[in-house]
């Protein structure tokens, strides 16, 4: 299925070339094409909710939520990588690498502040993503080959600091397991953190001026560039952002499953990527919105929490999600084509 | 002058490679008793010590590493030389290298946990041709690339085991499920068959197993998985999860529910993963063998070989150090060792065990 996923993205590359600029029938689709993946989970919970009443019970919708936390916290910082044409495949070994420096950290120094095992797991992806934007922005490596390559490295380096042992449970203080457990005004705090980094992107990307070049650098390069971004910059930014993302996610992770080890998270990148593509962002670059991100993180979510409910054997769950992974992607293209031809016939006149 | 640069350049290349080899089979010589011989590529008899040499899936693997440990044990006892090696990813590819490196040292024997049971076969072939004992642990090879196997735990009575065990937690009485962790998984997989014909004994008759869910061994799925059976059978009395991720995870989703009195956990796990929940009463206890001990029985088994007491025939009895006498039994069309029961790990003696593995 997962390979299925990069097929996908590779046919959103080859169909989505020179899209959109901002129009107002694009608007529209783009807007259409979100009702459809509403509509798409709508009809999905009702669907399940008739197979099994305890789907849409508060528990279950707080375990959805909690459980897809993680994952739309990603998305977030795949998005902005997407939109400048480039893709971050290293993300599940900084997790891996960030979460396990935090767990030993704590192991080591159990009466440290939660707080500070937090920062420590953003601060050690944050300085993955330095490294990684360093590559592709300065030196001019291909943002898969350069990600590739370090998430060996990164997975590498996660296997010598824990010397290929396992931080468990027991090993952990509460305070750290809480991070994942504890809630704020009965929210919990996975959810909280995952809304409040939704705020934030959401006015990044809309009402700061980095963000809208972020958008600039990924819909074209040469323009930017001319127009006087520094899509360097830029780019070593988005990669930045996307390490310290993760180095947090890697807390949150080994907090909420109280147990860290080397294969953490393993392929959890193609997740991501899904979520990001699902939620219409353009592996071509230059367009994707956080409403957009957070359906298709909520529908992954909703597929892994739904699929195990509704009583298919494990052949059909992947092959389910893999079809609506599939629909939605093809759907992408289909609208991206109505797009750009809207556009010539524009251009006709 | 570009026809020298490129030769220059090929010529480094060679080298650095000649020193990684050398590099990695001196790391492994160390790590096997500090013996420089190893590096060298040729045998060396003169000593009259027998080598012995480990395979195990990858590095990084806590439980290899006790295995390597165990193996490295049974062999030094015996007053010989182990060398104990693992490839940096679980391939059956890297295992081949490795195999290949340690027929052209002229080991005595290879006891190897293998990554894939068909693929290794003409490494381990070449192998036994050139006079290395060959035997398999943890994870057997096909019955043609190997003389014997070494299998951590009878099938049978896992299974057996594990059920004997849940009803005992339940009162022999109410809905059960098992957390596995891949469909496809051959290991879990026998297990459960076990454990579903020791379910058909009249004296079950009240525990009904409702579903067998798969979390494949990843930490996130088999949350989802354990929240799931946790929703669509609300009567469920007990998990039993066969795997280390999958007990492990849904130890803590019993644990940060509040389940602990209402959903009984048991399977095998892991001591450390497994320390906070049986310490909590989460999980009453779990089993597992002691991979020390397999891989303990692994040296041994190879020593015998070596030494020619056995030739690894079924109804062939060895002893094996501190475990006892054991016998090679039939495996299908193959040979096997068997470990035996698997170990009872509960709060009673969690609190040692943990710190070891």
């Amino acid at each position: 299925m997962k390979q299925k996923m990069f097929a996908d993205a590779a046919l959103a590359v080859g169909t989505g070339q020179g899209a959109a600029t901002k129009t107002t029938i694009s608007a529209k689709f783009a807007k259409f094409r979100e009702l459809g993946l509403l509509a798409v989970i709508v009809l999905i919970c009702i669907g399940v909710q008739i197979r099994n009443p305890s789907f849409l019970t508060w528990e279950n919708i707080n375990d959805i939520a909690a459980n897809t936390a993680i994952l739309s916290i990603l998305s977030v910082g795949m998005m902005l990588v997407i939109i400048t044409r480039g893709i971050d495949l290293s993300i599940g070994a900084t997790l891996a690498l960030s979460g396990m420096i935090a767990a030993l950290t704590v192991k080591a120094h159990p009466g440290l502040h939660p707080l500070a095992a937090l920062l420590l797991g953003f601060a050690v992806g944050l300085a993955c993503g330095i490294v990684i934007g360093f590559l592709v922005a300065k030196v001019g490596i291909l943002p898969i080959i350069a990600t590739l390559g370090m998430m060996n490295v990164f997975r590498g380096l996660t296997y010598e600091a824990s010397g290929g042992k396992w931080v468990s449970a027991h090993q952990m203080p509460d305070s750290f397991k809480q991070i994942a457990t504890g809630s704020l005004l009965g929210i919990n705090n996975l959810i909280v953190i995952a809304v409040v980094i939704y705020a934030v992107a959401y006015y990044f990307v809309s009402h700061t001026r980095t963000g809208r070049q972020v958008y600039a650098v990924g819909s074209n390069p040469e323009s930017a560039e001319i127009s006087g971004i520094k899509t360097k910059r830029i780019l070593w930014l988005v990669y930045t952002i996307m390490g310290g993302l993760t180095g947090l996610a890697g807390v949150l992770w080994v907090s909420k499953f109280a147990s860290a080890q080397g294969d953490t998270a393993s392929g959890y990148e193609l997740s991501v990527i899904a979520a990001c593509v699902l939620g219409g962002v353009s592996i071509a670059g230059g367009s994707g919105k956080i409403s957009g991100i957070i359906l298709g993180a909520v529908l992954l979510g909703i597929l892994n929490n739904a699929l195990p409910m509704i009583n298919v054997s494990p052949f059909w769950q992947n092959w389910i999600q893999g079809m609506i992974i599939l629909a939605a992607v093809v759907f992408n293209a289909l609208v991206k084509r109505g797009i750009d031809r809207n556009n010539l016939m524009r251009r006709k006149i | 002058m570009k026809k020298v640069l490129t030769l220059g350049l090929a010529a480094v290349m060679a080298v650095t490679l000649l020193a990684g080899c050398g590099g990695n089979n001196k790391e492994a010589g160390a790590s096997g008793g500090g013996s420089p011989s190893a590096s060298a590529g040729q045998p060396s008899d003169a000593g009259g010590k027998k080598r012995l040499a480990i395979i195990f899936k990858n590095t990084g693997n806590p439980y290899g590493e006790k295995q390597m440990e165990g193996f490295k044990k049974a062999v030094e006892e015996n007053g010989d030389e182990a060398i104990l090696k693992a490839p940096d990813q679980p391939t059956a590819e890297a295992q081949i290298q490795m195999i290949e490196e340690l027929i052209s040292q002229k080991v005595d024997a290879i006891a190897i946990a293998a990554n894939d049971p068909d693929a290794l076969q003409p490494a381990l072939q070449k192998a036994m041709n050139a006079g290395i004992k060959v035997i398999s642990l943890d994870s057997a090879v096909n019955a043609q690339s190997r003389i014997t196997h070494v299998n951590q735990a009878d099938p049978e009575r896992i299974g057996r085991t594990l059920i004997q065990g849940v009803s005992e937690m339940i009162g022999g009485e109410g809905e059960i499920a098992i957390l596995s962790a891949t469909s496809q998984a051959t290991n879990q997989n026998t297990w459960i068959e076990w454990m579903k014909k020791e379910l058909e004994d009249p004296k079950y008759a009240n525990i009904k197993l409702v579903k067998v869910a798969y979390g494949d061994d990843l930490r996130d799925k088999s949350v989802s998985e354990t929240e799931a059976l946790l929703k669509s059978y609300p009567n469920l009395k007990a998990i039993i999860a066969p795997t280390t991720v999958g007990i492990a995870a849904a130890g803590k989703v019993l644990t940060d529910k509040g389940l602990k009195d209402k959903v009984k956990l048991t399977g095998l796990g892991l001591p450390s993963e497994m320390a906070e929940y049986i310490e909590s009463g989460v999980c009453p206890w779990m089993y597992l063998w002691n991979p020390i001990d397999v891989g303990y029985l692994a040296g041994y088994t190879a020593e015998a070989l070596v030494k020619g007491e056995i030739t690894g025939a079924v109804g062939e009895k060895f002893t094996a150090g501190t475990l006892g006498e054991k016998e090679i039994v039939a495996d299908g069309d193959g040979t096997q060792v068997m470990l035996g029961d698997p170990f009872k790990f509960d709060s009673g003696n969690i609190a040692e065990w943990k710190e070891v593995y």
